[in-house]
């Protein structure tokens, strides 16, 4: 079970919550935090990796108003988007090129 | 300081400091994120792709800063390939212990194009679908047909130098009908292994796996994979004679170039794309009120050399496939909680 939610986030209610990302780092970690954090309803996004030995990374969310869970999906959702445009971007262009320099795929 | 107040978001590099500049519009770094305007910026350009080296030049052009990060993260440590995990010593007698033998044969890397296999779990035994076995038998021994009297070693051993291409493939189950040799073993077949001397004799078994580069850097399938930002130079008033020499000789060559006019040598900025952004500018107290460098924040020249497994491009668009799925799984696991 990769997420799970740090057992003392419970107090704040729904809008602030700490999740535990498995076999996670900072690859992920920093994205989503970069990507959630310029959201408005937020008030504040913060990763941290507690030790460089376990593979864990923590997730802190802080909503003005609404669910912490729903600014982590519309992160993760975002993230998903902008994969796959630069993806298709990215292919577009690569194929132009050999095309026109004459590159064997 | 209009020059630098652009439409890009830029960073000025001055003599003991880095400010940034005030954009004459909204740029992506300081908007909130969404995908339309993501969209609009987001343009990529391909500058250069060599076959060999495998190396690849591009220019992510309206990126947020952190994506780009984890894209060169993900290229360096999670994207997978094949290299060799476990060795089998049946015989060793050759000077290179054991450990240091199979440290160097983990390092070789391989052909093998890792989307064709599966990661193998910790305690399967091994299947066509994710092993590739090898294996690397060899003896040193006297030379007794070249001349007698020559005393260079090449002349009077066989076999003194191991090489990869001395490693032998050894098919599993059908794997010999979907790949050829070729296809699997070391790219490189001049890769010295150990020198020997008569009597000296290898006999090993190499098994390799798939992985990534968080494991071990042998799994990485990049030799580098990085990104700077675009610099950008310009002269703020007129440098000529002796000055523009100087000036030119402060930055990469093809960065500024001299132009005649009028019986005057004047510097003019060529192409700033290609200048390792050092400020020796600085150290000539009368040039450095000529010239403002600055950086372009969204605008990346990644560079990344493959190390031959797999083509520069591919390697980018499996890392942001990476990136993707990672994304996908983990929203569907919110979903059932």
């Amino acid at each position: 079970m990769p997420i799970a939610q740090l057992a003392s986030s419970e107090a704040k209610g729904e809008t602030s919550k700490t999740f535990v990302f498995n076999n996670e780092g900072h690859t992920l970690g920093n994205a989503l935090r970069c990507i959630i954090s310029s959201y408005e309803d937020v008030q504040f996004c913060g990763y941290t990796v507690p030790h460089p030995a376990e593979s864990k990374m923590h997730f802190r969310i802080q909503m003005h108003k609404g669910r912490a869970v729903d600014a982590l999906k519309r992160g993760l959702q975002d993230l998903v988007k902008m994969c796959d445009h630069t993806i298709e971007t990215f292919e577009n262009e690569v194929t132009t090129f050999k095309n026109e320099n004459h590159i064997a795929t | 300081m209009d020059q630098v107040n652009d439409e890009n978001p830029r960073i000025i590099l001055g003599e003991h400091k880095i400010t940034r500049n005030l954009p004459t519009t909204e740029t992506i770094l300081d908007q909130t994120f969404n995908i339309k305007s993501f969209k609009k910026s987001l343009r990529i350009v391909i500058v250069r792709y060599t076959d060999t080296p495998l190396e690849m030049e591009f220019d992510i052009i309206g990126m947020h800063p952190f994506l780009a990060n984890t894209f060169r993260r993900l290229m360096l440590s999670d994207v997978p390939s094949m290299a060799v995990e476990k060795v089998h010593v049946y015989n060793n007698t050759s000077i290179i212990q054991d450990e240091v033998l199979c440290h160097r044969l983990g390092l070789i890397p391989l052909r093998a194009d890792p989307r064709m296999f599966d990661y193998r779990s910790n305690d399967s035994e091994g299947t066509e679908q994710d092993t590739l076995e090898f294996e690397l038998k060899i003896k040193c021994t006297w030379n007794k047909d070249e001349n007698k009297d020559s005393s260079r070693v090449d002349d009077m051993y066989k076999n003194n130098n191991v090489y990869s291409k001395h490693i032998k493939w050894l098919p599993i189950g059908n794997q010999s009908e979907t790949y050829k040799p070729a296809d699997v073993g070391p790219i490189d077949d001049d890769i010295l292994i150990a020198k020997m001397r008569p009597g000296h004799e290898l006999d090993l078994k190499l098994i390799a796996v798939k992985g990534i580069g968080r494991d071990h850097a042998k799994f990485s399938p990049v030799a580098t994979a990085f990104y700077r930002l675009l610099p950008d130079i310009k002269l703020t008033r007129e440098v000529e004679g002796e000055a523009a020499e100087r000036l030119k000789k402060c930055f990469s060559p093809g960065v500024i170039g001299l132009r005649h006019k009028e019986g005057r040598t004047v510097a003019v900025v060529e192409n700033s794309r290609y200048d390792s952004s050092s400020r020796n500018i600085f150290r000539h107290d009368d040039l450095k009120d000529a010239v403002i460098m600055t950086k372009i924040q969204d605008h990346f020249i990644f560079s990344i050399e493959s190390v031959g497994a797999m083509p520069p491009d591919i390697i980018f668009t499996e890392a942001v496939k990476i990136l993707r799925n990672k994304c996908v799984s983990l929203l569907e696991e919110l979903e059932q909680v």
